[in-house]
């Protein structure tokens, strides 16, 4: 096992040090979309820890990736505050919210917390809208924000700056997830979904642990919908519509449920899959995007992590077959 | 004196000089033109909740086809590379970027929907690409001092507003108005109209002004206080299901005003049918498309031109549909700017020939509608003509208007 964990590092830092040095040779409207999808996989990671390690379902994340996206924005945009202060404060707001949703959504599995939270997705959208927000969120026109330049006289352009910028974000965000999981913590998480009595029976505090999950959920997510609004510089009701928290649920399942780095590969899906189904055919687009997601889950029951995982055990037997 | 005029003199023929030599000038391209081909980028909402609106975009296509077919402009075919946004603006802002960065288009044109603009409004001010015609009836989009890259088309929301007041002026000087409208924007932008339009009279005129929000399930309250205000004219700034819920509940409570109904839910089948078309009857609107369901159309020749076009170059799209009008005017209008381009295909002389539109009129206008633009005059269309339902048809009447700020 230590030998295999040894493999996985020496793997994510081979991918590190090929992202960083991406920039060197790519346009930066790839880099753009690049962003783009980490800033999809830092939400999905967040989808990721609820569901796949913590076995509680959400369709609402598209709200807590308005609420970091708006908290963003309207510190940048109504105070003035420097957009990398703007990062952990949506964070917060959106742990402390996400654990507040997450007491009451105790007493919901299932099939009907997922419920729950489609009404928070559904709702944000006019809630965004309405009347007595619209000093803070300018009401439909939404909040345009400038893109932030390199700092320190960097001879970076603002795409590659951004692209960097959140690339440390999953960097740091993926490793501290890794470690949690793989901690006490992630243990008690991961008891909690397979047999909650049993890991009520060892100690373990559900109701508490369930909402912090929430939190920390909702903190992940937070931080990717803060960046996704810094990257796209605005932000509106209309970004963050029911179908984009379907899209994060996909992103999820296609990555492989409660699989770390199969969270990127989410985002990619996410962004780059409805592009490629458009290039087929313009007017059966949502049907070809259907039909790729059909394959891909029957080709990977387990997601694109599944895959690998199988891969690498098919070669590793056959090597040490041989 | 003498030397002011020798001085004007000087800059007169100065610039004559540089006139004739960039008429003499080699022929001069920005990214997307060449001598084959002129790359002409768009948006449009293919999929998703807005996605009825995607026929505009498939008329284009189909026009542009036309257009190659028959040569091109001044040689050059039209290349329309048109993407999906779904009417998300984080998806507009990547399709905007790739039509720009990757695909290096001359310009963006009719990218669709309030939102979606909004987001891309900077980046291609900051660009320099012409972001042109967009299809939305914002008021913002014409605003040269501030985007001078940012062109709209249709009669903007106020300029319909003001056409209202300036018909109230002249058919009903006495009228007690009330309002009711959107709590947004859109709203916001026909009130206004309706205000600027009136001028001085507006505080004595508007007796009652009723916002509403989309979240509310009805308008009915609001109608009910509209009746109790003593209004004999009603001002109906409302989307689609709500006009049709405030045309109901005002014959149930049997409140009969003038109603003056924005254009925005003049569909007969998604509005007056639901709101019944007896209670319907008589309501005034206004328009600026010939209407391809209208009989007194049937025999011109812009309305040949158009079926003609559409039998040819779209067969399965809907020929009662606006949308297809729509597209098909929008189009004509892209390809009279690039022809008054000719050589010089920058992305600077297309917005100059953008501003530079004398009194075009086109098939599928109404007649003696005329698109005008200049460096201070970002509104293409302006004038609209009024309209009365029947009960079970729209019919023109009157002359045509100007909802021109200043006239």
């Amino acid at each position: 096992m230590p030998v295999r964990t040894r493999m996985q590092w020496m793997l994510a830092a081979a991918a590190v040090v090929a992202a960083a040095l991406l920039p060197l040779v790519a346009k930066n409207f790839i880099l753009f979309q690049l962003t783009l999808a980490m800033v999809y996989g830092i939400a999905i990671l967040g989808l990721c820890l609820l569901t796949g390690i913590n076995g509680q379902f959400s369709l609402g994340h598209s709200a807590f990736f308005a609420l970091g996206a708006y908290t963003a924005a309207i510190m940048m945009d109504r105070f003035g505050i420097n957009y990398l202060w703007t990062l952990p404060a949506a964070g917060i707001v959106c742990l402390v919210f996400g654990f507040l949703f997450g007491v009451p959504a105790l007493r919901l599995h299932g099939i009907y917390l997922a419920l729950a939270t489609f009404s928070l997705a559904v709702a944000t959208p006019q809630i965004l809208k309405s009347t007595p927000l619209e000093p803070w969120t300018g009401g439909v026109q939404g909040i345009v924000i400038l893109k932030p330049d390199a700092p320190f006289g960097l001879p970076l352009s603002p795409d590659q700056w951004l692209y960097y910028l959140t690339l440390l974000v999953v960097v740091v965000m993926f490793g501290a997830a890794a470690n949690l999981i793989n901690g006490r913590t992630g243990r008690a998480l991961i008891a909690i979904r397979d047999n909650p009595i049993a890991a009520r029976a060892m100690g373990v505090d559900i109701s508490l642990y369930k909402s912090l999950t929430f939190g920390v959920s909702a903190f992940y997510t937070g931080v990717a919908g803060a960046l996704g609004a810094i990257v796209i510089q605005f932000v509106a009701p209309d970004s963050f519509t029911f179908s984009f928290a379907i899209a994060l649920f996909v992103g999820l399942v296609v990555g492989g449920v409660g699989s770390i780095p199969g969270a990127l590969f989410g985002g990619l899906f996410v962004l780059f899959v409805p592009n490629i189904a458009e290039h087929f055919s313009k007017g059966l687009a949502g049907a070809i995007y259907g039909l790729i997601l059909i394959v891909v889950i029957y080709l990977m029951p387990s997601g694109a992590a599944g895959l690998v995982k199988l891969v690498v055990n098919k070669l590793t037997r056959k090597t040490t077959a041989s | 004196m003498k030397r002011q005029g020798l001085y004007l003199a000087a800059v007169a023929g100065l610039a004559l000089a540089l006139g004739t030599s960039s008429a003499l000038a080699q022929k001069k391209y920005d990214p997307g033109a060449s001598d084959t081909e002129i790359k002409v980028g768009n948006m449009n909402p293919y999929s998703g909740p807005a996605s009825a609106y995607g026929m505009i975009g498939k008329t284009i296509a189909a026009y542009f086809k036309k257009v190659n077919a028959e040569g091109g402009v001044n040689g050059r075919k039209i290349n329309f590379i048109s993407y999906d946004d779904a009417y998300s603006p984080p998806k507009a802002v990547e399709q905007a970027r790739k039509l720009v960065e990757s695909d290096e288009v001359l310009l963006i044109f009719q990218s669709l929907g309030t939102p979606s603009n909004t987001a891309i409004q900077k980046y291609m001010n900051a660009k320099k690409v012409p972001q042109l015609f967009v299809a939305t009836g914002a008021t913002k989009w014409g605003d040269p001092q501030h985007f001078p890259w940012t062109m709209g088309w249709q009669p903007s929301y106020q300029a319909e507003g003001r056409i209202y007041a300036k018909y109230l002026l002249k058919e009903k000087p006495g009228a007690k108005i009330g309002i009711l409208y959107q709590n947004d924007d859109y709203g916001k932008d026909y009130v206004k109209g309706m205000k600027d339009g009136l001028g001085a009279k507006a505080a004595s005129m508007i007796v009652s002004e009723q916002p509403y929000e989309t979240s509310d399930p009805t308008v009915d309250s609001q109608i009910v206080n509209l009746k109790a205000s003593g209004a004999d004219t009603f001002f109906n700034v409302t989307t689609p299901k709500f006009a049709a819920q405030a045309i109901k509940k005002s014959a149930e409570i049997g409140w009969k005003p003038l109603h003056l109904l924005n254009n925005v839910s003049q569909s007969i089948g998604g509005v007056l049918k639901p709101a019944g078309l007896e209670n319907s009857k008589g309501i005034l609107s206004t328009y600026y498309l010939k209407d391809p369901n209208d009989p007194t159309f049937q025999k011109d020749d812009g309305y040949k031109e158009w079926l003609a076009f559409m039998d040819k170059y779209f067969p399965d799209g809907d020929k009662s549909s606006s949308f297809t009008v729509y597209g098909y005017s929008v189009a004509q209008t892209l390809v009279q700017v690039l022809k008054q381009c000719g050589d010089n295909l920058t992305r600077e002389n297309v917005m100059k020939q953008a501003a530079s539109l004398k009194d075009l009129e086109f098939g599928m206008l109404l007649p003696g509608i005329k698109i005008n633009t200049s460096a201070t005059d970002f509104y293409p269309i302006e004038q609209m003509q009024m309209q009365r339902f029947t009960g079970d048809r729209w019919e023109l009447i009157g002359p045509v208007m100007s909802g021109n700020d200043g006239s």
